[in-house]
């Protein structure tokens, strides 16, 4: 039975996320051009409330997208049955804009470098940030948050759990040991 | 997901379960959005060589799986009977045996011999596609379809469905069959009786005898090729009085004065089973059903592609 110790319970997700809300529009200089882009799954409900709040401080609705990265992955060939694709949902146009990636977890940083391959697809944005609810740490690749909720180094036996009340009915970031 | 997971081949819709054919559209359905792209491409299948082996004469299939594989960034080479060493005689297992020692990964195969897929799905490891074997079954045609009228009506379940016209020798009507049954869809056939199966009922399937009462009977109607080169006579007086008795027209459409939703697997025989005012009309998803043809294709691709990895040779398929 792994045991689970809690990191950010619900108000602590609140006030973090309202935090990274005014980091987001302080260093992108308000939000002409702001385009947030939630990594599926939990990125994608991070993404959309990140959004709002932003709307509140600033004032002008900000576009959401979402992301599957699993077409992208570079470990696709040696993994065995294929994962669930979620969907991806992304404006037009991507020449020019600012876009936040927003997502749960920053680990190896393995499905950053997916993201950034495929966000080039679809067009040349001006300026990528990252945004991440926890910087867990054991980074296999040169790629930093611009904007972090909560940095927690985290031993590779353990696991870094994020819980919206969207898809889980609560919110919590909680830490498992797996071992 | 490693339940519904599909095995090494796609040989037909018969032996798919219900999760496996739900898993199987849910993936096209969002590989429908890669073709929208401005660059309609993914990595997903880089490096992998597949080999279209067409053994038969095709072009809507033949180049949407071409489509489906570079799409997910495969490589691919097309080989068909004529101008290669098949027309020398070479049979079909020494050819699939030359391209797998050029170590490829995965064959589509299309050929005139019912259940010739499955039989090289045995004797190779690369995964095997079936792209329509003799008149067993053409699985990629009966998801397309499905992915169709999921789109139109939101589920499978409940639909009344009728396959009309030469279900004798389609292997579409089969695969759609299969496929209708087992995603709960009430399923009927429509045609002259000398081009319906004598065992028809035995698939659980119902007769209607005449056009218009599966018009008035069904929520869709996939229309059939009459597959005139695969008649050696007999089958029906003449391509007019086919027209006339099963030809699917607007005259028999309004008359029937409902919403309804007309398929057909294409190539059609304009004027003979569909006419083109149907075909063209508000009521038709054929164009749908070729886009989508792409989406269910590389779907299959995708998810044959990190199928058993550890399958040996004799011990594979589902």
């Amino acid at each position: 039975m792994p045991s689970r110790a809690t990191l950010l319970d619900e108000r602590a997700i609140a006030r973090a996320l309202t935090r990274m809300a005014s980091e987001i529009v302080e260093r992108c200089h308000g939000t002409a051009d702001l385009l947030l882009v939630g990594i599926q799954r939990r990125g994608v409900e991070l993404a959309q409330r990140l959004a709002r709040l932003i709307e509140g401080l600033d004032g002008s609705p900000v576009p959401c997208g979402k992301l599957d990265i699993t077409l992208y992955r570079d470990d696709l060939q040696a993994i065995g049955p294929r994962p669930v694709i979620g969907e991806t949902d992304l404006p037009p146009d991507l020449d020019g804009r600012t876009v936040v990636i927003v997502d749960d977890v920053l680990y190896t940083g393995r499905t950053i470098r997916a993201a950034l391959d495929e966000l080039a697809d679809f067009g040349r944005p001006r300026r990528i940030l990252l945004c991440v609810l926890v910087d867990r740490g054991g980074r296999e690749l040169p790629i930093q948050p611009d904007i972090v909720g909560l940095k927690k180094p985290v031993a590779q036996d353990e696991r870094v759990d994020v819980l919206v009340k969207e898809l889980d009915g609560r919110d919590a970031v909680e830490l498992a040991r797996t071992a | 997901m490693g339940a519904a997971a599909l095995g090494k081949d796609l040989i037909g819709l018969e032996t798919l379960s219900p999760q496996q054919l739900r898993l199987i559209l849910d993936t096209a359905e969002r590989f429908k959005e890669v073709s929208e792209r401005p660059i309609k491409k993914v990595p997903a299948l880089r490096g992998k060589t597949i080999v279209n082996l067409f053994f038969e004469a095709s072009t809507r299939t033949r180049i949407s799986f071409e489509f489906a594989e570079k799409r997910l960034s495969a490589d691919t080479v097309n080989v068909a009977s004529s101008g290669s060493s098949v027309s020398k005689g070479e049979t079909l297992v020494d050819t699939a045996r030359n391209l797998e020692a050029m170590r490829i990964d995965m064959v589509v195969i299309r050929h005139q011999a019912s259940g010739s897929a499955e039989f090289l799905g045995r004797r190779i490891r690369s995964n095997v596609v079936n792209a329509g074997d003799g008149k067993h079954e053409h699985p990629t045609q009966g998801l397309l379809d499905l992915l169709t009228l999921r789109d139109r009506f939101g589920k499978i379940e409940g639909l009344k469905v009728a396959i009309c016209g030469d279900v004798l020798h389609s292997r579409v009507a089969r695969s759609n069959i299969w496929g209708l049954k087992k995603l709960g869809a009430e399923v009927a056939v429509c045609g002259p009786a000398s081009l319906l199966p004598r065992d028809i009922a035995a698939l659980g399937v119902e007769v209607i005898p005449r056009i218009d009462e599966a018009i008035r009977w069904a929520d869709a109607l996939n229309v059939l090729r009459l597959q005139l080169e695969r008649m050696t006579g007999g089958f029906i007086p003449s391509l007019r009085e086919y027209n006339r008795v099963f030809g699917v027209t607007r005259e028999r459409l309004d008359r029937a004065g409902k919403d309804i939703v007309i398929m057909h697997p294409g190539p059609m025989n304009r004027g003979v089973e569909i006419d083109s005012d149907v075909a063209d009309g508000p009521h038709s998803v054929i164009l749908p059903q070729v886009t989508n043809g792409v989406a269910v294709r590389m779907a299959v691709l995708y998810l044959l592609a990190g199928g058993n990895p550890d399958w040996q040779q004799h011990g594979g398929g589902e």
